[in-house]
């Protein structure tokens, strides 16, 4: 007999926890608390899980960084470059190859590729984390998913590095952000995170089972960052549907990419306005210029209530996510 | 007693693909669906782990004892049945699972505790005598790439085992490190059966689970074949698995330094100036020239004898208390006296070992080292002799008294009396 059992009261009801695929033995826990293996999935219990094993998402991700950075000269500032080195190349290409009039057009895609690269770093080392973690995953047993969010944990922390940048990049330029749509931000990025941990997390899972996985998810990408506005503006695109009355629908579909109001969130707040009047050189002052529109001038309410519909689809993902994880993962350590 | 691990009817398939087909062209060409043997690992295997128990498990390489722990561990999802643990659990299936090379011993530690389910907090508490028991002070900081094996798997061993979990599960990982590491990590897995903590081990090894468990289950292809003491089940594992009733001597390879070796054997006996076999029931006297490098107050020493067949005859009680000696430090000559070898016919072959209690590093085994031959001059047949009485009486209730068998002569006096020496003469 234990010395621990005299402890809890012999009539106290045993705490039982159930759990699908995975025991997860949670710091703190009641000693007395039973633990059930089986085949199914329980997802209330697996976001519990999640929950309880926070401290280890923070390790997880906190080990991945140093690794990642470790050993190499610049460290932490590879970070940057590589950002840096992407928007200067669009930068170059679009205002001074092909003459784009759009001023402050730096401020412009550093909000979108913000965002971008935010899902993009998640979204593609999702791909491998679970694969490459074998060693791990075939010897311990603890939530996987978190695995796949330790990558989102990394593209947080490389975003806010940008942010810091990208708040310096204004005041520098002098460029004042639209401060009474403010609040965009944060339901941007909330959604946004949630919207990339259910890819992750799903793709994390895919890849074990089928490798293509992360070779399509590469592809798909590209794809998926020319069907955003980011190098060039939402205006472009409306303007040119409305030129072919035929195919306006394509608007929808074109919006129904989550990835869309989110970038359009942080573009309408940080680049703080939605059109612009380029007066070509040599234009006569009494001549009128018609203003280019980059953004339509909704009200921050119907951007909100874009990134609303955004955040409760992305939810909805995730849930899914884990239930596909959860039936998945019962067989990770013989995939692998 | 309650019971700490509860396992009902589980089940666990794995598919064995005739090739890895993990591409998206594979899938298509095949419709979706990959052509698979199915292979039950696990079949409707059940059994109940009570609290503060040591509980062994023992099979040969692929009989799903592995598979099993993993079930337990909640690392492979059963296809049926359901396990319940009862309490914290933690599993050393492998040690320095999850360490991250690149990564200082410190983050090590941390990242490896909080895998096995302690918080930061935790860790924290028990952070100096994690470094303490794996003896890395000095190294904490480095990376853990640049490790010694051993100091790998101290540092694994040291995280797992603060966990301090109400079950542990072991899968024989405890052969590792050096002889005084290995004895910390035995005496550790004593605190922990002290301290009424539940401990499953995993082994092919009969050694380990002969020492250490108080049940043992023995399983073959996925089934359990029995659940009994450590001794029944060792025999039931030697006897219908393995086929051959050889001793375990997995280490005979020794370690390099080792303490012992063992010289020469020798098999002597009562007549042994003028013939060369042995009588059935004579004395027989196994001689061993041991050479120590250090004293060793608590060596065991083992002695088996198997016949030509290879088929085990006997081997002494590796705990034997009469097996116990002291051996000062330049060695000397072990010597096994049997009074009566009950045997009869055949050629015999004697395995010598010796090994200290505390330490299981330190030992060394000659396998089939010394012969004796035995050559039975009567007429019994067989392997052993028996000591034999025979008697005859009548049935009837006035008659008390036993009727002598013919002439009086007892069978047991032709064959069960002590050998004298004139049957060969």
């Amino acid at each position: 007999m234990s010395v621990r059992e005299v402890q809890h009261a012999p009539d106290e009801p045993d705490p039982i926890r159930n759990i699908g695929g995975g025991t997860r033995f949670v710091p703190g826990s009641n000693s007395r608390q039973i633990t059930v293996v089986n085949g199914k999935v329980q997802l209330g219990q697996r976001l519990k899980d999640l929950w309880r094993n926070r401290d280890l998402l923070v390790l997880l991700t906190r080990s991945e960084l140093k690794i990642k950075y470790k050993n190499s000269v610049l460290g932490y500032l590879w970070s940057m470059l590589n950002p840096a080195l992407v928007l200067t190349i669009y930068f170059m290409v679009f205002k001074i190859i092909s003459k784009n009039n759009q001023p402050d057009f730096a401020i412009w895609l550093f909000a979108g590729l913000l965002v971008w690269n935010l899902y993009n770093n998640a979204a593609m080392s999702s791909t491998t984390v679970v694969v490459g973690k074998a060693g791990i995953i075939k010897k311990v047993a603890f939530p996987r998913e978190l695995l796949a969010l330790s990558t989102v944990g990394v593209a947080i922390v490389l975003f806010s590095i940008q942010v810091v940048v990208l708040i310096l990049a204004l005041a520098i330029f002098g460029i004042t952000p639209d401060f009474h749509l403010i609040y965009l931000i944060p339901l941007a990025l909330v959604a946004l995170i949630v919207f990339t941990s259910a890819m992750s997390i799903f793709l994390s899972a895919v890849n074990v089972y089928l490798r293509d996985t992360q070779h399509l998810t590469e592809v798909l990408l590209m794809a998926w960052f020319w069907a955003t506005p980011i190098v060039y503006t939402y205006g472009m695109i409306s303007r040119e549907l409305a030129t072919h009355p035929s195919v306006s629908w394509l608007k929808y579909v074109y919006l129904a990419n989550p990835i869309t109001p989110i970038v359009m969130s942080f573009q309408r707040v940080i680049y703080g306005r939605t059109e612009y009047t380029y007066r070509p050189p040599k234009t006569p002052p009494h001549v009128y210029v018609a203003p280019t529109v980059v953004l339509p001038n909704w009200g921050g309410g119907f951007y909100a209530l874009l990134l609303g519909v955004v955040l409760v689809v992305s939810i909805g993902l995730f849930l899914l996510a884990l239930i596909v994880f959860g039936r998945l993962e019962g067989n990770f350590a013989e995939e692998l | 007693m309650s019971v700490a691990i509860d396992i009902r009817n589980i089940s666990k398939q794995f598919r064995l693909y005739n090739e890895k087909h993990t591409s998206l062209k594979e899938r298509v060409i095949h419709g979706g669906k990959m052509p698979f043997v199915p292979f039950w690992a696990l079949d409707d295997v059940s059994v109940e782990i009570n609290e503060g128990e040591t509980f062994g498990i023992l099979g040969r390489n692929g009989c799903g004892k592995s598979t099993l722990l993993k079930c337990i561990a909640g690392i492979l999802k059963p296809t049926s049945g359901e396990i319940r643990v009862r309490g914290s659990l933690a599993a050393m299936l492998e040690l320095g699972a999850g360490f991250q090379p690149e990564l200082s011993g410190r983050d090590n530690i941390f990242l490896n505790g909080s895998l096995l389910g302690l918080s930061r907090a935790e860790i924290q508490r028990r952070f100096d005598d994690i470094v303490a028991f794996a003896e890395l002070e000095e190294f904490i900081d480095n990376q853990v790439k640049f490790y010694s094996s051993g100091m790998y798997v101290r540092l694994g061993f040291a995280v797992a085992v603060n966990v301090e979990p109400d079950v542990l599960l072991v899968d024989e990982v405890l052969a590792v490190g050096d002889a005084a590491f290995q004895r910390k990590c035995l005496d550790h897995v004593r605190k922990f059966q002290n301290e009424g903590r539940t401990i499953v081990v995993v082994s092919h090894g009969t050694d380990a689970i002969r020492q250490n468990c108080g049940r043992v289950m023995v399983m073959n292809h996925g089934k359990v074949i029995t659940v009994d003491e450590p001794g029944e089940g060792i025999r039931v594992y030697l006897a219908d698995l393995l086929g051959v009733g050889t001793l375990e001597h997995s280490d005979s390879g020794g370690i390099a330094g080792n303490v012992f070796s063992i010289g020469t054997v020798q098999a002597e006996h009562a007549g042994s100036g003028t013939r060369l076999h042995l009588l059935p029931g004579e004395a027989l006297t196994v001689t061993a020239d041991l050479d120590s490098l250090a004293a060793v107050n608590n060596a065991m020493a083992t002695i088996a004898i198997h016949d030509d067949k290879g088929e085990l005859v006997f081997a002494s009680d590796p705990d034997d208390p009469i097996c116990q000696m002291e051996v000062p430090e330049g060695g000397g000559v072990m010597r096994f006296y049997f009074p009566e070898v009950p045997l009869l016919d055949g050629t015999y072959s004697v395995s010598v070992g010796i090994r200290s209690l505390t330490e299981t590093a330190i030992f060394d085994w000659k396998d089939q080292v010394a012969t004796f031959e035995v050559v039975n001059p009567g007429r019994t047949t067989g392997r052993v002799r028996l000591p034999m009485d025979v008697s005859f009486r009548l049935r009837s209730s006035g008659h008390t008294g036993e009727v002598p068998a013919i002439g009086g002569l007892s069978i047991g006096g032709l064959i069960g009396a002590p050998v004298a020496e004139d049957f060969l003469t």
